[in-house]
């Protein structure tokens, strides 16, 4: 590999290991100096092996100057010992022989014990997103900003508060109890959900960032099915449902870079490694009775993955609909709801559906309505294409509601 | 927006004589008709409720099942957000168990303040 992009990619492999590590030795108090002592390292790597070439094995070259790192900051600073933990301050007393526990087993469980410890309630969920990017993914200030569409000084502080308040209310870094397991896994859950959707739907487009995102919310639930407490059926249907939409996600623009719907990608160019993946997946998922809206959401994702337009299809995707609106609901899965309803039973029965549904704010809403219309009514089809493009702003969406007008004045 | 219960009331051998194929038709009907509410932002929670029951009366005689004095019985119940009790009768036209002959019985739903 070339130097060029050799530390920015073991940056975003062994940042968070060494971090997980260390901070767990330090406790989430340091979280900061763990932090340094990870820069500092990688700062070095980058110097030395600018002059004197790359080592041998880049990766236990890290490791080992993270390990003499630590030592020599303990060595340095007592006011620190004082305040760590008691195991360290009694092996602190020999430095040279504190363990620091690079080894794989150790490395994962603090890993996923950071998992834990982030995607906590306490603090809000951007919050947690944010900080999982950067300790847990390994990401620059600057690429959050750039997620979140907003700019460094925003995501320095909301880091800063969020590992404020980490450390107010006494979060450890630990794995949560067996009681506790379920509810606290149901967060890590949901963080990764808004991690993926980050990367999915985002809207900046700096496309290998948002296929980044979307790649370290799957490469976080992989890390949660290697630990059995958290291998569960619906850690699988999350993994399976990021899986299924991911295998699109090349397929979605065109070569201008912009977005194709659904209909108009070019299957041939769905990834059918990540089909595969998802659909073993979710079969892992299938275990128990437990029913919930991942297993839901991946399920209408793979029917998604059929490329036949069979009834049977479009009446899966309906009935999952129907289940998913009564555990949760929200106005886009109420449209996608209404227009599986159209393709299991027609337009007719779907528009009937859709006048008593109350969004007439949402350009969704009136795209969907001009979608149905088509083919029944063309002058209620046109309205609803000039009430969308009313009602957004985006560009994108614009452009093809336009196309769609163009279209239909020509019929 | 007030809750409403609707209380589904049929005759258990409607149920009875099914075939499996009736039967899932039957449940599509139901899920459609219960998504289509749900899409609307409706929808609170439903429930069936199954042939295993009995019932205690007073000095704690219990007679079998809940229908040995009544032809029909509840099948289930469903709580919605409506504007208005109009408006639930409204939403509850589309049940599928006027279809079989039942009925739903629409109910304002009170909180308890104590």
């Amino acid at each position: 590999m070339e130097k060029g992009v050799l530390i920015p990619n073991l940056f975003k492999t062994e940042y968070r290991k060494i971090v997980s590590v260390l901070c767990k030795l330090f406790g989430l108090v340091h979280i900061e100096i763990a932090e340094d002592i990870t820069n500092d390292t990688f700062l070095l790597a980058s110097e030395t092996w600018g002059q004197k070439g790359i080592p041998e094995n880049p990766k236990a070259w890290l490791y080992a100057v993270a390990k003499n790192k630590t030592k020599d900051y303990l060595k340095r600073n007592q006011n620190f010992i004082n305040n760590i933990t008691p195991e360290i301050k009694k092996a602190s007393l020999n430095f040279d022989e504190l363990d620091i526990d690079l080894s794989e087993k150790n490395i994962n469980d603090s890993q996923l014990q950071m998992i834990f410890t982030i995607c906590n309630n306490v603090i809000s969920s951007n919050a947690q997103i944010g900080l999982a990017l950067r300790i847990l993914c390994g990401f620059g200030i600057e690429e959050i900003a750039e997620a979140f569409l907003t700019n460094k000084e925003t995501i320095n502080k909301r880091l800063f508060r969020a590992k404020e308040k980490l450390r107010a209310e006494h979060i450890k870094i630990e794995f949560p109890n067996k009681k506790e397991i379920d509810k606290r896994l149901k967060n890590v859950l949901t963080t990764i959900y808004l991690l993926f959707n980050e990367g999915y739907y985002s809207s900046t487009n700096n496309q290998p960032l948002k296929k980044d995102l979307c790649v370290e919310a799957m490469r976080l639930s992989y890390l949660l099915l290697q630990h059995k407490k958290t291998d569960l059926p619906v850690t699988n249907a999350l993994l399976s449902l990021i899986c299924f939409h991911s295998s699109r996600f090349e397929s979605r623009l065109n070569n201008n870079g912009e977005y194709l719907l659904y209909f108009d990608q070019d299957k041939r160019n769905w990834n059918k490694e990540l089909i595969i993946k998802g659909e073993h997946y979710l079969n892992k998922s299938a275990i128990g009775n437990e029913i919930t809206k991942y297993h839901l959401e991946a399920r209408i994702a793979f029917w998604h993955t059929r490329e036949n337009e069979t009834i049977e299809k479009w009446e899966n995707i309906l009935q999952l609909y129907n289940r998913l609106l009564q555990i949760q609901y929200s106005p886009i899965i109420a449209l996608n709801r209404t227009y599986a309803l159209s393709k299991a039973s027609g337009k007719k029965i779907a528009i009937q559906e859709a006048l008593k549904i109350n969004l007439k704010q949402n350009h969704f809403y009136h795209s969907l309505m001009a979608e149905l219309y088509s083919g029944i009514d063309k002058d209620k089809q046109i309205e609803h294409l000039n009430q969308a493009l009313n009602l957004t702003q985006n560009k994108t969406n614009k452009e093809i509601l336009n196309k769609k007008l163009k279209k239909v004045n020509r019929v | 927006m007030t809750e409403f219960m609707m209380i589904f009331r049929s005759e258990p051998k409607a149920w009875e004589n099914l075939s499996p194929e009736q039967m899932q038709a039957s449940t599509k009907k139901w899920q459609d008709w219960i998504g289509g509410i749900a899409a609307q932002e409706k929808f609170v929670s439903t429930n069936r409720l199954g042939f295993n029951g009995k019932t205690i009366k007073p000095n704690h005689v219990i007679t079998d099942g809940p229908y040995t004095e009544l032809k029909e019985i509840i099948g289930g119940y469903m709580i919605v957000k409506a504007e208005n009790l109009a408006n639930a009768i409204e939403m509850a036209k589309g049940c599928p168990t006027l279809d079989i002959g039942g009925q739903v019985e629409v109910r304002d739903v009170m909180e308890i303040n104590i």
